[in-house]
Order: structure tokens, then C-alpha cells, then sequence
């Protein structure tokens, strides 16, 4: 079953940790999206994959009239908003909602955008262009080769990581949105519009979960109804890393990617699924905080 | 005694009305109910879609032309969503509900298989648009298929290698019906074509990237690599295998014969190899080609139409009507019984797969010659030389 385990040479060996940060990379980018609305309400968003689909659709319809750049810019403004009305129409209208409830909203969310897409876009796959080469270009790196698009994935979520991180930790509008989870009734005495605040992290959720599927959109393709087993991988990684703490799922998404992919390289493909869920299992009975995330509940919310 | 002298008029009335109706109703034909059932959306909606177009294209011709024998064709759509699960519940509605004479579809093996006996007890008649060999082996009385068999795939492919000198492959298939089905054939004809398959490696149909299994075959120094499926991921194999450099044909399967997988899959797809229907060339034919005068036509219809290229796929669908109709017009009758026997004696019916030849044993009715090899040069089909 694994002849190959001992005859790896080293640029076998790269080739298959870039192909693990390849698959990783996209993990990782989905599951920062899910922290932002966990960081300020404490629910599970699992519209999240949905928020990907719209934004790289809306950016592949626009790369028709105008450059790549203004299209994702574009997509990501209207995502954002679309966002924010989701979260007026939905979500705040379900006022004294547990977070139950909530969580139960945004699976039916996420069922009325696939069918709302499939009606604007068809059924087709389609894909935005590789941003820096095309389809066959690869940057060989210890004669093992990797897509530019992949360093793309990670630039961007090392971006996003890095803006997110400082803005939940010092700004006023970040650490008032991370008060709204901890007691959204203390955080309305100290004088913070939580409601605002609930309708923020959905916009700025939306918004990361656009650009995130712009940028895998030419590695993935995207289709109406990829949303879904995207989140899911999305949502594992997050629980793996700790939830709310973006800088954890990037690292977390990485370490699944690289482990599937040597999972795959010894035994057969179809045990790497198997492998990610006895990890989640084996995290959610052991460290239900995640992998880097601190003991008490609350602290899991700290960035 | 007035009131009781309105009341019998008034039935007296109605039963005349309903007397008439009835006589009316009775001197049209009745409709011959068609059923389908076509992965419209999902992960193989690149077949569904069209097929489901095509047929709703042709029933309407059909229809405007006076119907078959006088009978209209009342076609009933469903879309599975790609799933064997709801191809199930579908077909039992189709078969006990809407009481259809036969169903055309579903998109995939993998349904099909999953409504195979359903259709077979339910004495209603199957003409699957799906290409595994399973389909028709063993033969079930009511269950026929028109895309071309997917063993004779496999040995069409066998013979571009032979002749290429590759002799030592990886085999990367999807794993859902059409990708199990078709790894099973290539494993069985291997040997007997003298080609190694040194690796054979199944994925998930939603897989997002490829470049972790595609590294496992480069691993083994395979000579081409065979990928078996009809997901997006067909075209994700070509990107995938040049981004890790991994330079070796590639060779597809039938399923690959719908030109959104060539423009999904950008430069990279060009140079791959596939078997497949006449359809995609059908203007390169020579006049004298016995399917020539029918692919241009459906092709003209579809394109003129729906705005966008003809697949294979969707002649799949055009060839289930077309034998169905064949089949009511031999029988001269819409009996369940007497239409699946004038299917099973159909000879020489020209369809866009092949020649269609059904016998009792043979339920595809259609030869290796149904296959030409293609390739893609410069993001277009073209015939292999």
C-alpha cells in the first residue's frame, strides 16, 4: 500500500509540502472569514461559503467590462454590503434568538443565496484568470514546483491576518465588537451600539469571505453550489486552530493541508478525509478550545 | 314539482356535457407521457443542462410537426441535482404518479445504477443518457443506453498508447459511478492491452485541487496519465499537472466532450487526448458520413437556440427521444410492452453517438466505431493524427 514511503527523495518531499500548503492555504483563507462574526456574536456564520461564491461570481461577471483589480475591488464592495443586508433583514429581526436559533438562520441563509446564485448564474463552472501568469506558469523552488496563485492565497490572507489582528486588539471599533460577544448586555451599558456592531462583522465577514474567493476562484473554479463543502473544510480548520483567533486558522489550515497530503502520499487518497475528521474529533474531545487556543472560554475570543 | 323538473333537466344537461366531452376526448390521441430525469444542477450539471435543453428542444419540434403517430409528447422535466438519492425518489414518481411510458435519463452512472431495478420492476421503460458499461451488464429488459460504452472507451485509448509506445500509466478517477465504473474497465482491459497501470487512485468528485494526487503518480514515472471523470475537476487535472511538472500525455475519457472543460482548463488543456462521439466535429465529417446530415442539424438547432456550443452530452438526450419515438412509431402503439420490444429490434437508426443496432443482448446497440479520438489544439476540439 505505501512502496513509496522510504524511495522519497527531497524534491518528492517539497513537491508534496506544496502541495499540502496548496490545499492549506485555501482552508485557511476560508476559515478566517468564520472568526469575524464568532469574534462579535459567537455564532457559526455557515453562510460563510456562500460569501465566498457571490464574491468571486460578481468579480467574474465584472472582469468582463472592467480590469481584474476594480472587479475584485468591486465584488468585495458589493459582497459587503449584500453582507450588512443580510444581517438587517435576517439576523437582526431575530432579536432575543438564541445563539442556537441564530446558527439554524444562517444554514437557511446560506440555502436561499445557493439557489438566489443559481438563478443569477446558471449552473456553470466558470473561474477568474490566474493573477500573475496562467494556468501552466510555476515557480520551482528545490525542484519541486508550485503554482503562483498559491503564494497569492497566502499573501493575501497573511494580509488580512495581519490588518485583522491589530484592528480586534487596539481600535475602538474592534475591541467594542469583541465586547458584544463577551456580554452583548454589559457591552450595551458601557454604551456600545451592539446592534451596529452585529451588522459590522457581517459586512466585514462578507467582505474577506469575497476577496478569499476571488483569490482561490482560478486554483478551485467556482461554481453556484461550492460554497458548502468549502465552509465545512472552512469550519473544521477554525475549530482546529481555536475559534476566533485568525492568526490560529491560518496556521491550523496549513498543518490539515500538510497532513492530508502525507496522509495521501503513503496510504490510499480516500483515507485523507477520514484522517481530517479523527483530528477534529480527536481536538473537539481533547482541546475542545483548539489547538492554540487558551483554556477559558472567554479567552478563546482574544485575537 | 317545477323544482324537481329543473333538477332532472340539469342532470340530464351535465350528463350530455360530460357524454360529449367524452366523445371529443376520445377521437384525439392520447399524449404519450415522456419522463426525465437530467442533473440539471449539481457537479454534473455540464451534462444535465444540456441534455435537459436538448430534449425540451426536440419534444417541442416533435409536437409542432403533429407528434409521433398523432400522439403529442407531453415531457416531464426533473433535475436530480446530480444525486443518485434523488434520481430515486424521482423515477418512483415518474413511474407510479405521473404513470410515464418511459423515462429518459438520469445524467450519470451513478443514478442510473441507482434506479436500474426500480425502472426494471416497475415494467417502465429507461433509456439512460450515462455511459457506464453496468448500465446494460447484465441486461436488464427494460434498461437501455445511448452514450457509447465506456469498455470501448477504454480500449480506443488503449490503442492510441500502443501505438504512442506508452506502456506504463497512472489512472486518476473520480469516485462517483462514472470514475469507478470506468477505473474497473481500465484495470480489466490493461493487461490484455500489454499497459501497466502502475498507480490507480480515486478523488473526491468536489475536490478543489489535485496537485497532492497528481504528485503520488509523478512519483511512480509513469509515461501518460489517464483521468476518468465527469466533474470539474477534468479540468483542473491538466492545470494541475503542468503547475508541478509533471509532463506526460494526458488522456480523458468521453466525458470530457463538452467544450467548457477545454476553456476552463486555459492552455493547459491543449495536447489532451480523449475518445468521443462524432458531434464536436461534425462540420470536419465528409458529406458522404451517415450521422453528418443529422449532427449538423442538431447542432444548427441547439446553437441557434440556446447560444452556446452542442456537447455530447446533450445528443445523448436527443438520441433517448429518438429511439423512443422509433420505438412508438415500429409498435404503432404507446403499450409499455410493445414499444420496449420494437426498441430491442431497432437496426441502423442514425443517432449522434453512432449507429444505434440493438439486439436482446445488446442494449447500447452502438460499436467501437461510435468513438473518434480527439485532441485539443489551440483551445478547440480537432480530430488525433
Amino acid at each position: 500500500m505505501c512502496p513509496g514511503g522510504k524511495k522519497m527523495n527531497l524534491p518528492q518531499v517539497v513537491q508534496y509540502c506544496f502541495a499540502g500548503i496548496t490545499v492549506g492555504s485555501i482552508y485557511a483563507i476560508v476559515a478566517i472569514g468564520f472568526n469575524i462574526i464568532y469574534n462579535t456574536t459567537g455564532i457559526i456564520n455557515f453562510a460563510q461559503g456562500e460569501f465566498l461564491i457571490v464574491g468571486a461570481m460578481t468579480a467574474i461577471s465584472l472582469n468582463h467590462f472592467v480590469p481584474l483589480p476594480v472587479a475584485i475591488l468591486l465584488a468585495v464592495v458589493i459582497t459587503t454590503l449584500l453582507g450588512g443586508l443580510i444581517e438587517l433583514v435576517f439576523i437582526r429581526r431575530a432579536q432575543n434568538a438564541s445563539v442556537l436559533h441564530l446558527i439554524v438562520i444562517t444554514i437557511g441563509i446560506s440555502i436561499l443565496m445557493r439557489e438566489a446564485m443559481l438563478h443569477i448564474w446558471d449552473e456553470k463552472v466558470r473561474s477568474l484568470p490566474y493573477f500573475t501568469g496562467t494556468g501552466v506558469s510555476t515557480i520551482t523552488i528545490f525542484g519541486a514546483h508550485i503554482s503562483p496563485q498559491v503564494l497569492w492565497v497566502l499573501g493575501v490572507s497573511a494580509v488580512i491576518v495581519m490588518g485583522l489582528t491589530p484592528f480586534f486588539r487596539f481600535t475602538l471599533t474592534g475591541r467594542a465588537m469583541r465586547a458584544c460577544a463577551d456580554d452583548r448586555m454589559a457591552a450595551r451599558l458601557c454604551g456600545i451600539n451592539d446592534k451596529w456592531m452585529v451588522t459590522l462583522s457581517f459586512m466585514l465577514s462578507a467582505g474577506i469571505g469575497a476577496l478569499a474567493g476571488c483569490v482561490i476562484s482560478p486554483v478551485t473554479q467556482t461554481q453556484y453550489d461550492m460554497g458548502a463543502p468549502l465552509a465545512i473544510k472552512g469550519f473544521t480548520v477554525a475549530i482546529l486552530g481555536g475559534l476566533g483567533n485568525s492568526m490560529a486558522a491560518v496556521v491550523a489550515g496549513l498543518l490539515l493541508g500538510l497532513v492530508e497530503t502525507f496522509v495521501m502520499s503513503q496510504f490510499d487518497v480516500a483515507y485523507k478525509e477520514a484522517v481530517s475528521i479523527v483530528i477534529l474529533l480527536l481536538i473537539l474531545v481533547f482541546r475542545p478550545s483548539g489547538l492554540f487556543g487558551k483554556h477559558e472560554i472567554t479567552a478563546m475570543r482574544a485575537v | 314539482m317545477r323544482k324537481q323538473l329543473v333538477k332532472v333537466t340539469g342532470i340530464l344537461v351535465l350528463a350530455i356535457v360530460i357524454a360529449i366531452s367524452g366523445i371529443v376526448k376520445a377521437a384525439d390521441e392520447p399524449t404519450i407521457k415522456v419522463g426525465a430525469i437530467f442533473a440539471v444542477t449539481g457537479g454534473a450539471s455540464n451534462l444535465g443542462a444540456p441534455e435537459a435543453k436538448t430534449a425540451e428542444m426536440l419534444v417541442e419540434k416533435i409536437n409542432k410537426e403533429g407528434g409521433v403517430k398523432g400522439h403529442k409528447v407531453e415531457l416531464i422535466v426533473k433535475d436530480s441535482g446530480s444525486k443518485p438519492e434523488n434520481a430515486i425518489s424521482l423515477a418512483k414518481q415518474l413511474i407510479e404518479e405521473d404513470k410515464v411510458l418511459a423515462i429518459i435519463g438520469p445524467s450519470t452512472s451513478g443514478e442510473t445504477m441507482a434506479i436500474k431495478n426500480i425502472c426494471q420492476e416497475g415494467n417502465t421503460i429507461l433509456l439512460s443518457c450515462a455511459a457506464a458499461e453496468d448500465i446494460v451488464n447484465p441486461v436488464a429488459s427494460y434498461v437501455f443506453k445511448t452514450p457509447q460504452k465506456d469498455s470501448d472507451a477504454v480500449r480506443r485509448i488503449f490503442q492510441v498508447m500502443k501505438a504512442k509506445g506508452i506502456t506504463k500509466i497512472g489512472v486518476i478517477t473520480s469516485n462517483d459511478g462514472f470514475g469507478i465504473a470506468g477505473g474497473k474497465q481500465l484495470a480489466k482491459l490493461a493487461d490484455l492491452a500489454g499497459i501497466t497501470i502502475a498507480i490507480s487512485e480515486a478523488y473526491d468528485k468536489q475536490e478543489t485541487d489535485l496537485t497532492g494526487i497528481l504528485t503520488k503518480v509523478k512519483g511512480k514515472d509513469v509515461n501518460a496519465v489517464v483521468n476518468w471523470s465527469i466533474v470539474p475537476a477534468q479540468s483542473m487535472v491538466a492545470k494541475n499537472m503542468k503547475q508541478i511538472g509533471l509532463d506526460v500525455p494526458l488522456f480523458q475519457s468521453h466525458g470530457y466532450g463538452n467544450i467548457k472543460y477545454v476553456q476552463q482548463g486555459g492552455e493547459a488543456a491543449n495536447g489532451t487526448i480523449f475518445p468521443c462521439g462524432r458531434l464536436l466535429i461534425a462540420e470536419l465529417l465528409p458529406d458522404s458520413n451517415p450521422q453528418k446530415a443529422l449532427l449538423m442539424g442538431y447542432k444548427k438547432d441547439y446553437e441557434s437556440r440556446y447560444k452556446e456550443d452542442a456537447s455530447t452530452f446533450g445528443g445523448h438526450a436527443y438520441d433517448a427521444i429518438l429511439i423512443l419515438v422509433e420505438g412508438v412509431k415500429k409498435a404503432d402503439s404507446i403499450d409499455r410492452d410493445k414499444v420496449r420490444d420494437a426498441i430491442e429490434n431497432l437496426k441502423g437508426l442514425v443517432g449522434t453517438a453512432g449507429i444505434f443496432n440493438f439486439s436482446s443482448s445488446d442494449h447500447n446497440g452502438l460499436g467501437m466505431d461510435a468513438f473518434e479520438i480527439f485532441t485539443v489544439k489551440d483551445g478547440k476540439f480537432a480530430i488525433y493524427k
